[in-house]
């Protein structure tokens, strides 16, 4: 055994995984199976696939990934609580030729950003939209997302959401797939190896489609949130399968007509 | 060919002056008085005439975020509106300054607060130079006076954003916005270059540098309060070099009205009207109203019996004033609210009751 040398075992021929290079080696911050974290690695794979990290400029929201530019190595604006769509429709009128995208979590996109996402959606910017539902909201401390279930407990709703209180869950997704702008709206996931494949291959088409000039690309991904919903993560991801999901059906609702 | 003058709205000169100026983009949402602004822009499709983008957003909220991503961007962007609207902007003006980010915001300004009215008004004043959102930190204001100044202080306000890396707020008011006069355009100015973008802008992180990042954020206490002071450099720097102001025979005045755009133009007709009356009365007036002309002011405080600051509001200006003089000569305030404009004659009387007396 003393023989074996590591440098004959890191061989390109026996490499399976590497960390892409649009990500940086910076210490990530989310907490332990956070759907963020392989959201974060999906574009930067992506984006390096595609070889457009020259021309890809991301718009980060107020939220937990506030700190997306520490992550993803692409030039990055921080955006006010909401307000990543508008940031996206200026750069991408002003810098049309770029890779213009946002990433926005429950709150920011569904909440208080529900003007400017409905907008951006319906002028049909040329952008790529990601957007996290945990249904939570992660950073200021497990209160209520607009996406929270029925009945979801949360700091905010310590009985568990009311809808004839505290309204009903709000499906964005669906909604945006109803405006004329937007060309291409899914929902994915990436709690299991076989949906991160099949997110990847999503915002993989989210990006190409900025190509063809045709409208927003809208991604939602069903996350979750193992200290919000104060759940290991084991357990977070069994509940995400079993209540986000019935809600949250996964699936393209919206795909470009041939 | 040599431009002659045309007759102009305010607002419409604003307008055709930042495609002038070379500006990419405006975005904004309509509001009285000052809708003339986008109106123009649309008419005019300057798209077909440099490129630049006329996008009229879903609020006043969006269009000030816009004006984030495009000045992020590294290009000249602009919005205007009036003071509801640029109330509503305030949030994104504030990450604008805390972003570092050039843009140049017109405020047509009208009576308030809340809705109020549609009438011209100088209530803005605080919001305008004492910061107007949230944190520290000021903008660079230039009030103008005449439909011409609307169309000149437009290139100068997007070179003093860029100087500073800085938001400039044009603030007039609906009297400005809305009359007509005779103007003379500047020669058009090319649209930047994408080679001649700032090198901090988000435009694409090439191989030869490091991501830019535009963000107001900074969650380590003693680098944020480095980035306050360097803020306050910067607004120190202004002091030093961007006033501006304009004296109207202060020479041998006894008297001084201290006034800003619309005010100082019927300020103009009280000095002649009070030296008629024998008073010897001069015009002091601000042109930048942050950087405030303290020096100025202060030194003709050594000269004069006593200041008349007279604004269309309750009485904003007239603390820079005091502060200014410092006591050492009285300072008082006439004003009118609501969208009623000053006439000349009762603020000569106003002076005369408050300073001389009879």
């Amino acid at each position: 055994m003393a023989d074996i040398d590591i440098k004959d075992i890191v061989k390109k021929e026996n490499i399976v995984y590497k960390k892409t290079s649009v990500l940086t080696d910076n210490v990530m911050h989310y907490c332990p199976g956070c759907g963020h974290s392989t959201t974060h690695r999906i574009i930067a794979e992506v984006i390096e696939e595609m070889g457009i990290q020259d021309k890809t400029i991301g718009i980060a929201p107020v939220g937990c990934s506030v700190f997306m530019y520490d992550y993803i190595d692409v030039d990055t604006q921080e955006a006010a609580h909401g307000r990543a769509p508008a940031l996206a429709t200026a750069i991408k009128r002003l810098l049309p030729d770029r890779f213009v995208f946002t990433y926005q979590g429950d709150g920011d996109l569904a909440a208080i950003g529900t003007a400017e996402t409905i907008h951006a959606c319906n002028r049909g910017e040329n952008i790529t939209m990601i957007f996290i539902n945990n249904g939570i909201y992660g950073m200021t401390g497990g209160q209520m997302a607009p996406t929270s279930l029925e009945g979801m407990h949360t700091s905010t709703t310590p009985y568990g959401r009311d809808p004839g209180l505290m309204g009903h869950p709000i499906k964005m997704t669906e909604l945006v797939a109803q405006l004329p702008g937007t060309y291409y709206v899914t929902r994915q996931a990436v709690h299991t190896p076989n949906l991160v494949r099949k997110t990847k291959k999503a915002i993989r088409k989210a990006f190409e489609y900025q190509k063809l000039n045709k409208g927003v690309s809208f991604v939602e991904v069903v996350s979750n949130c193992n200290s919000g919903w104060k759940m290991p993560p084991v357990q977070a991801v069994k509940w995400l399968d079993e209540n986000m999901l019935p809600f949250y059906p996964l699936g393209d609702i919206k795909v470009p007509e041939k | 060919m040599e431009e002659d003058f045309v007759l102009m709205k305010g607002n419409e000169a604003l307008a055709e002056a930042a495609i002038r100026a070379g500006a990419d983009g405006y975005f904004g949402y309509p509001i009285t008085p000052q809708s003339e602004v986008m109106e123009y822009l649309t008419a005019a499709k300057p798209w077909e005439r440099t490129g630049m983008v006329v996008l009229q957003a879903e609020s006043e909220v969006s269009a000030i975020n816009m004006l984030y991503g495009g000045a992020g961007a590294g290009k000249r962007v602009m919005t205007s509106s009036s003071s509801p609207g640029i109330s509503l902007m305030q949030e994104g003006i504030s990450y604008i300054a805390g972003a570092e980010l050039p843009v140049v915001v017109a405020n047509v300004v009208r009576g308030g607060p809340g809705l109020g009215t549609i009438q011209p008004s100088q209530s803005d004043y605080f919001q305008a130079t004492k910061g107007g959102g949230h944190g520290d930190y000021h903008l660079l204001v230039l009030a103008p006076s005449s439909v011409q100044e609307m169309a000149d202080f437009m290139p100068l306000a997007f070179d003093l954003a860029f100087k500073y890396r800085n938001p400039v707020m044009i603030l007039s008011d609906g009297a400005i916005g809305q009359m007509m006069e005779k103007v003379k355009f500047q020669p058009q100015r090319p649209r930047m270059k994408d080679e001649e973008l700032p090198g901090w802008a988000t435009t694409g992180k090439t191989p030869d540098r490091e991501r830019n990042i535009i963000t107001s954020l900074d969650l380590d206490p003693y680098r944020q309060e480095r980035f306050n002071r360097k803020l306050i450099e910067k607004y120190q720097k202004m002091k030093e070099e961007e006033v501006r102001f304009e004296t109207f025979q202060c020479e041998d005045a006894e008297y001084l009205f201290v006034a800003y755009g619309t005010s100082s133009r019927i300020c103009q007709k009280s000095v002649q009207l009070a030296r008629e009356k024998g008073i010897k009365a001069g015009l002091f007036r601000p042109i930048t109203l942050f950087p405030f002309p303290e020096k100025q002011v202060g030194a003709l405080a050594d000269q004069v019996k006593g200041m008349l600051s007279v604004e269309m509001s309750a009485g904003q200006m007239v603390e820079d004033v005091r502060l200014a003089t410092n006591g050492k000569v009285p300072v008082e305030h006439y004003g009118r609210m609501g969208g009623v404009i000053p006439t000349p004659d009762e603020i000569v009387e106003v002076l005369i009751q408050k300073f001389i007396g009879g």
